[in-house]
């Protein structure tokens, strides 16, 4: 007797989990706008400035002492690949915002290297952003944004600044790299919005 | 991954309907003056890349979208274009 079996689908079919032009990727292929910087876990910082002033530093030491979590996620990138069922361990933005007084409507992000992007604060909470350090149970490999990047899976990849050094919260949106060159400034997968006007 | 200015030379010439290789610009970081295709350029990436070889100041990003291209030369002073 023959057994057919649809194999692995992961949460839901897979037609279902890939955006409107993207196609699916086993690889992780890396992308890069510039040189990849080397940065030490000794000398990694990261803050997040409030539109008051206030400044909240965190050591690597610090990250490392914070509940983590593990979020099992896809990502869509908007050169159209998307990879499903990606493993990451990270530190939630909840967390990070908890004690941060703030009545800000935008964030700013920014990294080593000097990226920026942009995106409203509240992309940034509710279970829907980390600060991840490893990827696939290993430290996040620097061509790939280690020693910490931000994730946030929901938006186009871009958003998930490689690098990441720190999240300035505005009153006023301030639009990053991508989205000063003509990249859409929220960057929805699953409503196409991939360039300025779409 | 990087390579020179060279190797954006065809799409340069769709932005500026020319050859732009031989244009000159100036960061508008360090001041360093030079031939565009002495730029530093990172192709594999959700657009293209120009980098200064002096400083590595964003001189000017090229995104290829559907029907256009959008070209950003924020980074630049000023860009000569030999006539």
């Amino acid at each position: 007797m023959s057994v057919i079996s649809q194999g692995f689908q992961g949460r839901g079919r897979r037609d279902d989990r890939l955006p409107p032009g993207q196609y699916e990727t086993h690889d992780f292929p890396v992308l890069s706008a510039g040189p990849t910087p080397y940065i030490s876990v000794d000398e990694w910082q990261f803050t997040i400035d409030t539109e008051d002033g206030a400044r909240h530093t965190w050591s690597w030491q610090d990250l490392m002492a914070l509940p983590k979590s593990t979020p099992h996620v896809d990502i869509h990138c908007v050169t159209r690949w998307s990879k499903f069922d990606t493993d990451w361990e990270g530190v939630s933005l909840d967390v990070l915002l908890e004690d941060v007084e703030s009545a800000a409507e935008y964030a700013l992000v920014s990294s080593y290297g000097g990226y920026t992007t942009n995106l409203p604060l509240e992309d940034l909470l509710d279970g829907k952003a980390w600060i991840a350090y490893a990827f696939d149970g290993r430290p996040l490999a620097p061509e790939h944004g280690g020693p910490a990047r931000l994730l946030v899976p929901h938006l186009y990849f871009w958003k998930s600044a490689k690098w990441v050094r720190g999240i300035r919260l505005l009153d006023q949106d301030e639009p990053g790299f991508w989205e000063t060159a003509g990249y859409h400034n929220y960057g929805d997968p699953w409503h196409e919005q991939r360039y300025w006007g779409d | 991954m990087h390579v020179d200015g060279n190797a954006a030379a065809g799409l340069l010439t769709q932005v500026f309907a020319r050859d732009m290789t031989g244009a000159h610009g100036t960061c508008g970081s360090c001041g360093h003056n030079g031939p565009l295709a002495e730029a530093v350029v990172y192709g594999e990436a959700a657009g293209t890349v120009f980098r200064c070889p002096t400083c590595d100041n964003v001189l000017m990003t090229l995104v290829e979208a559907p029907g256009r291209i959008l070209a950003r030369l924020a980074g630049l002073r000023w860009l000569a274009v030999p006539i």
